[in-house]
């Protein structure tokens, strides 16, 4: 599989907050554990153990962490995702 | 209950009988409780006509199954918006029959290899996260009942009224912690 140089980079060039007006936010909650939730984001998103685990400490200690974004088609379907893992996750728009 | 171990592709355990059997019975007592609601759902000669299925527009009014089943958008601030309102419904009247079909699917998995009177489990990693998901579940709706916050003791005193069931979420939250951990071994 490749990719078209010349391309990248044009897209590169416009991708800005405006393109990913959505996100999907975890929110803190005294049940879910801590490894259950890393272990959610890895396997959901395919994030590295490293960003996993930085997540799910803003989750902890911030209460909640934006976790990915996207269109609303996209951060619809994670939030279906992650309220079948027992996440409580919900969508909102960027601002 | 014997700690889970990796196997190669597979996760292992054994059970006390007593151990099944409770295990068994809440994972079936919150799959009653999600077929109930799934039952719930409006039925209608267009979604009948072409297999496009409507769960409910509202949030349960049951606090368990309000948490295992959360709104798409945060409406708990003192006046949400008429569009995260109206947006909420749509999603969950969209999503909610999906959901319950995956966590009723789990459930059902965890039946299926958890022994009815206690022994060895062996767990391909595909089963062994669809136990991962029950056991959350299960975890989730007794938290919520038992009011879990992040500041629960390992014991209540005897004279709550929750002493006597906080260890099985106790022994729940062992369960799983043990299960990740084998997993990612």
């Amino acid at each position: 599989m490749t990719t078209p140089v010349e391309l990248g980079k044009t897209h590169g060039a416009d991708l800005g907050a405006e393109d990913k007006p959505w996100q999907t936010i975890v929110w803190n909650d005294p049940v879910n554990l801590m490894s259950y939730v890393t272990y959610v984001f890895q396997k959901l998103f395919g994030y590295t153990r490293d960003k996993a685990t930085k997540l799910m400490l803003d989750v902890h200690h911030k209460g909640k962490a934006v976790v990915s974004s996207g269109d609303k088609d996209k951060v619809e379907a994670d939030v279906a995702r992650l309220h079948a893992a027992g996440l409580w996750a919900t969508m909102e728009r960027n601002s | 209950m014997k700690p889970w171990s990796r196997d190669g592709d597979e996760v292992v355990t054994e059970l006390e009988q007593h151990e099944s059997g409770l295990l068994r019975g809440l994972v079936s007592q919150i799959n009653d409780m999600l077929m109930a609601r799934a039952e719930e759902a409006p039925q209608d000669e267009l979604s009948e006509l072409t297999g496009i299925r409507t769960g409910p527009a509202t949030a349960p009014d049951d606090p368990i199954l309000s948490r295992l089943l959360p709104d798409f958008h945060r409406l708990d601030a003192d006046q949400p918006s008429k569009e995260d309102m109206d947006s909420a419904a749509a999603l969950r009247s969209l999503h909610e029959p999906t959901l319950l079909d995956m966590k009723t699917g789990v459930a059902a998995i965890v039946l299926d290899t958890c022994p009815r009177d206690g022994g060895p489990v062996r767990l391909s990693l595909e089963q062994a996260d669809a136990w991962l998901s029950a056991l959350n579940d299960v975890r989730l709706a007794l938290g919520t009942a038992l009011d879990v916050d992040d500041d629960m003791p390992d014991e209540l005193p005897d004279d709550d009224p929750r002493a006597g069931h906080l260890p099985v979420y106790h022994w729940l939250t062992v369960m799983q912690e043990e299960l990740i951990h084998a997993m990612s071994t």
